[in-house]
């Protein structure tokens, strides 16, 4: 009972979105014949999720040739020579965000959706659910709320419910940007159990490429303004325009960063009698609050501690209970990476390490170097008093911004603590961060990765001795990756504690981690083995 | 639709073949039954003013409350706004309500006769009447139950009632995203002071992060062809069968039966 392929095609096509002056992408000539396996990569800003939404016919807007304001539109997109708003549910569509997709609070509801729109008669529907939700490996009760669903299973849910359409082709914006590496596994094998059940035509779009190598048989790389620039199989796109394609943002197989690649060697031997912090030339704007943390430094190669866990256990809110019996020791000029599987509470240590979440547990203690006359325990202290000594990044820019401007956002923490130089920070920052340009820009409006980045930075502007960061890379093109990854190795250089929750990989090794995993019993050190190394 | 095994459904519904459990019992009606049911007793309610039919009404809902299994400590925080209301309204009715009767105190503004006090007292019996019931039985109530209902057993537009229950499902991430707002707040070092003015800049944000989270979730339905033209189908066929007028039954019954008590005692006032 399986549909045809679709075949989609491309002639010249163009969008620009309402209110805006530049096209969101331009001069698209491509032809994707049924059944072909096509991942697109390219900068951010060429327009590939646009793309993507043309095709499933989901562009807001209807074009108005009449109006200035109104969107616009060049060329053709078809999808079986019809246009793609008439044979929705030809084209299903999965985003990056598994949040987002969700519609209904259960399970077998949620498959249906889909379906019940399309006038499927009920009995069919529910046969098409249960295959659907075990083509993508689903085992759970239809009537199972998908409140509680992790990423993997919710990206896998959202398949499902695509399936059970039975479309003619499937469309993929970044599917895995959220997800942990065993989410990631789960996706993958989920799409390509549906592919091998529907034979549909792939569309799909993702930074990290190499997760997509093995189902894909077309590599095409977009420009912004400049439609397809490179087109054929991955093996040949790859050869050929590698740096280009590492240029463009795109994570290609085999160009991972080295181990301490972000750092400066800060932790060889024969270093170690080296004073951290201004001495070795970091950027004034990175230089710590606490100084006294960073020439003790010298003392130790471990570095001073600042914060210390012991047997901590966490809870969001007063009931529920997330980790327990957790050491932790966060030195200075140390990165700590916070490892574990999705929802084993990583997040909600890091909040709790950073002195917003109250342990339910065992304490979180603050030595007097990092105190400094403020008591031991960072939940007791005052907002001022907390954001003097811990900043925190959270995992959403958004959640954080608290001003109209980008200028002023960088201001907030300083002027909170009463800095006297607030207006040379803030220029020194909007340059170390590239942000000069948006100074006067609204921090909504920002790009992902500009918010990232301005986030970071009105952290670091108040400097503290202890950063705290939630998901710092996560879903970033290589571009942005490198410029927050840089950041966070110059801040350890100059003699900061870093507490990175992360499931990056990339990010451990690059900053030369001291990775622990989070488990149901604790926090589990990884012992850096050499063998390992080799073995990667 | 005719459904196959309506009996062992979830709530008011059919369910799909070797499907969901069922439930069965009081919480297994569909919840329009109860929603019409309590529209209908309020109606009977309002027609008269006495002590003695909302009294009698009263009455037998508490008898028949144990049914419904709610645990006591569930009840009393779900009926708390009617439990605050009660008092409120029959103080007001009592010192303004229309003075007739022996006279206990008159400070000009505020006149509190025996008229003015059996008035507040049926009054606050009739709110308490129709608000236990109403709380009690949409305690438990699956708002796609509801939605089901509303949508093909009332005919409210479906693409109405599928968005107000996306929207629904969207309040408890809009509730994390309070949370975080606010340990954002402390984490930057801008909450001891300006309580007021920092509501307001979260309040903002939490707006934009509600449009940015609609409008995607707006895309993932329309991708998946909500919206389209051509007759929508349902997997769950919402039923209105024996449970649900005996629902609607029971409750327009209290209504009924409290009025004729009223009338055979002679309290009844229209």
């Amino acid at each position: 009972m399986t549909t045809p392929a679709a075949r989609i095609v491309f002639s010249d096509w163009g969008w620009r979105y309402a209110e805006r002056d530049t096209w969101a992408v331009r001069g698209v000539d491509l032809t994707v014949e049924p059944g072909e396996r096509v991942a697109i990569v390219g900068p951010s800003g060429a327009g590939k999720s646009t793309l993507l939404r043309a095709v499933a016919g989901v562009l807001p807007d209807e074009p108005d040739p009449d109006d200035d304001t109104a969107a616009a539109v060049q060329g053709t997109v078809l999808v079986d020579g019809a246009e793609p708003r008439a044979v929705r549910g030809r084209v299903g569509l999965v985003m990056q965000d598994p949040e987002a997709h969700t519609v209904m609070s259960r399970v077998g509801d949620d498959v249906a959706f889909g379906c019940e729109n399309a006038g499927v008669p009920q009995d069919e529907i529910w046969q098409r659910v249960r295959s659907a939700l075990d083509v993508v490996g689903l085992d759970l009760a239809l009537d199972r709320s998908t409140t509680m669903l992790s990423g993997g299973q919710r990206q896998r849910l959202a398949l499902a419910g695509v399936l059970a359409m039975r479309p003619g082709a499937l469309v993929l914006d970044e599917p895995c940007a959220n997800l942990d590496p065993s989410g990631v596994v789960q996706v993958h094998d989920a799409v390509r159990a549906l592919l091998d059940e529907t034979g549909a035509t792939l569309l799909v779009v993702e930074h990290r490429i190499g997760t997509w190598l093995d189902l894909i048989d077309r590599l095409v790389l977009l420009e912004p303004a400049g439609g397809v620039v490179a087109d054929g199989t991955p093996a040949d796109v790859l050869a050929a325009h590698g740096p280009a394609l590492t240029a463009a943002g795109v994570w290609v197989p085999g160009s991972e960063p080295a181990r301490g690649s972000a750092r400066r060697g800060t932790r060889t031997p024969t270093r170690t009698g080296e004073m951290h912090g201004v001495e070795r030339g970091g950027p004034g704007a990175f230089r710590p609050l606490a100084e006294s943390a960073s020439a003790s430094e010298s003392e130790s190669e471990s570095g001073a501690g600042l914060l210390e866990a012991r047997g901590l256990g966490t809870a969001r809110g007063r009931r529920q209970r997330v980790g327990r019996g957790i050491d932790l020791d966060v030195r200075a000029g140390r990165v700590l990476a916070v490892t574990g599987p999705n929802g084993i509470g990583k997040s909600t240590l890091g909040l709790t390490l950073a002195g917003l979440l109250r342990p339910s547990a065992g304490v979180v203690l603050a030595t007097p170097s990092l105190a400094d006359g403020a008591g031991d325990s960072p939940i007791a202290w005052s907002s001022r008093q907390l954001a003097a000594r811990i900043g925190t990044v959270f995992q959403d820019p958004e959640h954080q911004f608290v001003a109209r401007t980008v200028r002023e956002e960088l201001a907030v923490g300083p002027r909170a603590l009463g800095a006297a130089d607030v207006d040379e920070r803030v220029d020194e920052l909007l340059d170390a961060f590239g942000l000069a340009h948006l100074a006067d820009a609204n921090p909504f409006t920002l790009s992902g990765g500009e918010q990232r980045r301005l986030a970071i930075g009105t952290v670091i502007a108040s400097r503290p001795p202890v950063v705290v960061l939630d998901e710092p890379t996560s879903g970033q093109d290589r571009a942005t990756w490198q410029a927050v990854v840089d950041r966070l190795g110059e801040l350890a250089d100059t003699g900061t504690a870093i507490v990175a929750v992360t499931h990056d990989q990339d990010l451990v090794r690059a900053l030369d981690a001291d990775e622990v995993v989070l488990g149901a019993a604790g926090a589990r050190p990884v012992l850096r083995d050499p063998a390992t190394e080799v073995r990667r | 639709m005719t459904a196959p095994e309506t009996a062992a459904g979830l709530p008011g519904r059919s369910v799909p073949p070797g499907g969901i459990r069922g439930v069965r019992g009081v919480r297994g009606v569909q919840p329009v039954a109860s929603l019409l049911g309590v529209l209908a007793l309020g109606v009977c309610l309002v027609l008269s003013l006495d002590v003695v039919s909302a009294a009698v009404a009263l009455v037998l809902e508490v008898l028949l409350l144990p049914l419904l299994r709610i645990p006591p400590r569930t009840l009393v925080l779900r009926t708390a706004p009617v439990l605050v209301a009660v008092p409120l309204t029959a103080l007001s009715i009592a010192l303004y309500g229309r003075p007739s009767g022996r006279s206990w105190f008159d400070l000009g503004f505020a006149h509190v006769t025996d008229g003015s006090l059996e008035l507040a007292l049926a009054t606050a019996l009739r709110v308490l009447a129709v608000g236990l019931p109403a709380v009690a039985l949409f305690v438990r109530v699956d708002p796609t139950d509801l939605a089901d209902g509303l949508a093909q057993l009332l005919r409210l537009p479906a693409r109405f009632v599928l968005g107000a229950l996306a929207a629904i499902r969207m309040m408890t991430l809009l509730g994390d995203d309070w949370r975080q707002l606010s340990m954002a707040r402390r984490a930057r070092g801008v909450a001891d002071t300006g309580r007021l003015r920092r509501g307001a800049s979260m309040a903002f944000a939490l707006l934009v992060l509600a449009l940015r989270r609609a409008t995607t979730l707006a895309v993932a339905m329309e991708s998946r062809g909500f919206s389209a033209p051509g007759r929508r189908t349902w997997a769950r066929t919402a039923r209105f069968a024996g449970p649900e007028w005996a629902m609607v039954g029971v409750l327009v019954g209290i209504g009924v039966v409290s009025i004729a008590v009223a009338v055979g005692a002679g309290t009844w006032r229209a």
